[in-house]
């Protein structure tokens, strides 16, 4: 039965699947020999399009490192409670300890007056200033370490609820720095997008007149391939290749470019993170990063070849 | 096989290059046009192949009415016409078979069968042993059969050429003209722009002659 079918020549759908296969099979062949031939005008159009790549990816993954170390740092937040003047020591005392129960506390630590002014001094060497003081003016205040896991929201959700004591007179949510932080962070994520894109558009740019200058030194061939009965996808074809591949070359070497950076900066990063006390993980590209930068490498190529091809295609008619 | 009816060209510049044209080829026909330089000859050989849209009236090629033929199909049109030059027209930074296997290339034909036919086409106008070569290592005469084995290679029912043998001597022209004859008592048909009276006249065939634009002789063929 195998054998019989073995025998049977090739159906028409086949053939013609074969034909469309191999046309395609040549062209993106075809168009990375072409690449080859001019070596290093090839190479230097990839690393205009590696450059502009790799600009905006390092950025984001800049951007990635730093949320992923303060997202690390939302955790320490810490409320510190002032609470009024007149409460007496006994009082705060029992306080600290009620909020030491607190489920949504995980640690309350108690600064007396004396101690503030104590750490005043040490800190301030206004020691002259302050021994004019006949009283201390400073209140009490509970350093509140939220419990653990708890994310912005339910650290301003007890910051509520502890600015409701009678004894509490101001909550201050330690957070609002890291906040700020986060939302510089966001900005200068939106920024680094708006630059993406325009670094996107100088990609399709270059590519565009990379394959413009390519379909000019071939007017010659173009006309006589129409003149041969050569169909716009026949013509066509090569150069969208050729966008893909001017694309994924750059793709590979932001890639490239990307690692090293890393590389480069782990070394210090690390140190930084273990002055820091802490076990800084530099995060790379991922595998993710990486098919995202290939993807929008090939895609930017092949808008490029696209728009230069409809641009210019179109003007070669045999004579 | 090609009819032309009424058939006027006006360039966009305003020159009528011809006008009111009507004639009739048949399969298998070899016809030769010949008149004085400027008479309208490649004008009338560049609307068979589209390169070129009447002005008025109405071209036929195979079957297709060309004033109706939609852009997408000019390809269908071109593979079924040879065409061959005067400057020849060949890809200089092609080996010749690269230049023969093209047309073979663009119809999407297999790759075995384009080695096939490529070498039957070469072997037919005697360049079997020049395949790997560059054209421009090559004769006038020799690049001109390289030009016909690419116009033949995918054996379109029609063949068109203009002024073939215009840069060649009378012994080589004789020769290329000798091929366009086996092509023609094939089945192919022929059309040849020419002004090479004596040439043409030994060889008997048609011949149509304009005069600025206007087909003013039309002599059938010798019968044999
Ligand atoms: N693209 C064009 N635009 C304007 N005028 C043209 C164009 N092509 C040809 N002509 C004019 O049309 C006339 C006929 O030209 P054509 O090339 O058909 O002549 P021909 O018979 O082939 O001449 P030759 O023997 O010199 O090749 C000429 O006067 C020429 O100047
Ligand atoms: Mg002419």
């Amino acid at each position: 039965m195998a054998e019989v079918a073995a025998r049977r020549p090739p159906s028409r759908l086949r053939r013609a699947a074969n034909a469309y296969v191999s046309a395609h099979g040549r062209a993106l062949v075809g168009a990375l020999g072409r690449l080859y031939r001019t070596p290093l005008a090839s190479l230097m159009t990839a690393a205009v399009l590696g450059v502009a790549l790799a600009l905006p990816a390092g950025f984001l993954l800049l951007l990635a490192n730093l949320q992923g170390v303060t997202a690390g740092w939302e955790a320490d937040a810490r409320l510190s409670v002032f609470l009024k003047t007149d409460v007496a020591p006994d009082r705060y005392r029992a306080l600290a300890a009620t909020l030491e129960q607190d489920p949504d506390i995980a640690a309350a630590t108690l600064i007396t007056p004396e101690q503030a002014l104590e750490e005043l001094r040490a800190v301030s060497g206004m020691q002259d200033a302050l021994a004019l003081l006949d009283s201390n003016p400073l209140p009490a205040v509970l350093l509140v370490q939220p419990a653990a896991g708890a994310d912005p929201e339910a650290a301003a959700a007890l910051a509520e609820r502890l600015e409701a004591l009678p004894d509490a007179d101001l909550v201050q949510l330690d957070q609002a720095w890291l906040q700020r932080l986060a939302s510089v962070v966001e900005l200068a994520r939106r920024g680094t997008l708006v630059i993406a894109a325009m670094l996107g558009i100088a990609v399709i740019l270059v590519v565009g007149n990379t394959i413009r200058m390519a379909i000019e030194s071939r007017r010659e061939e173009l006309v006589i391939i129409k003149l041969l009965g050569g169909t716009d996808a026949f013509i066509r074809r090569p150069f969208l290749y050729e966008g893909c591949w001017y694309g994924l070359l750059g793709g590979v070497l932001a890639l490239l470019l990307v690692e090293t950076a890393l590389l480069l900066l782990r070394g210090p990063a690390t140190a930084l993170a273990a002055s820091y006390g802490s076990a800084l993980l530099v995060q790379g590209l991922g595998m993710d990063g990486v098919a995202w930068l290939l993807a929008a490498g090939v895609v930017l190529g092949l808008a490029g070849s696209r728009l230069a091809v409809g641009r210019h295609l179109r003007a070669i008619e045999p004579r | 096989m090609i009819r032309f009816d009424s058939v006027s060209k006006r360039y966009p510049n305003g020159y009528e290059a011809l006008r009111g044209i009507n004639l009739h080829i048949r399969r298998g026909e070899m016809v030769f046009i010949t008149g004085h330089s400027g008479a309208g000859k490649s004008t009338l050989l560049r609307l068979i192949p589209l390169l070129e849209r009447p002005s008025n009236g109405q071209v036929l090629v195979a079957g297709l009415n060309l004033v109706r033929l939609r852009r997408g199909l000019i390809p269908q049109l071109r593979r079924r016409i040879g065409m061959i030059f005067q400057d020849y027209r060949l890809l200089h930074d092609r080996t010749v078979y690269d230049n023969v296997a093209l047309p073979l290339v663009i119809a999407g034909v297999s790759p075995l069968e384009i080695g096939r036919r490529v070498r039957a086409a070469l072997d037919k106008v005697g360049l079997l042993d020049r395949e790997r070569v560059y054209p421009v290592t090559l004769s006038g005469g020799e690049q001109q059969r390289v030009g016909i084995a690419r116009a033949e290679v995918s054996r379109p029912p029609i063949l068109v050429a203009d002024e073939p043998t215009g840069n060649l001597d009378p012994a080589l022209s004789w020769e290329i003209m000798q091929l366009f004859r086996d092509f023609q008592r094939v089945g192919v048909t022929v059309v040849i722009a020419s002004h090479d009276i004596g040439l043409i006249e030994r060889l008997g065939q048609r011949v149509i002659t304009l005069e600025r634009g206007r087909l003013v002789d039309d002599i059938p063929a010798e019968a044999a």
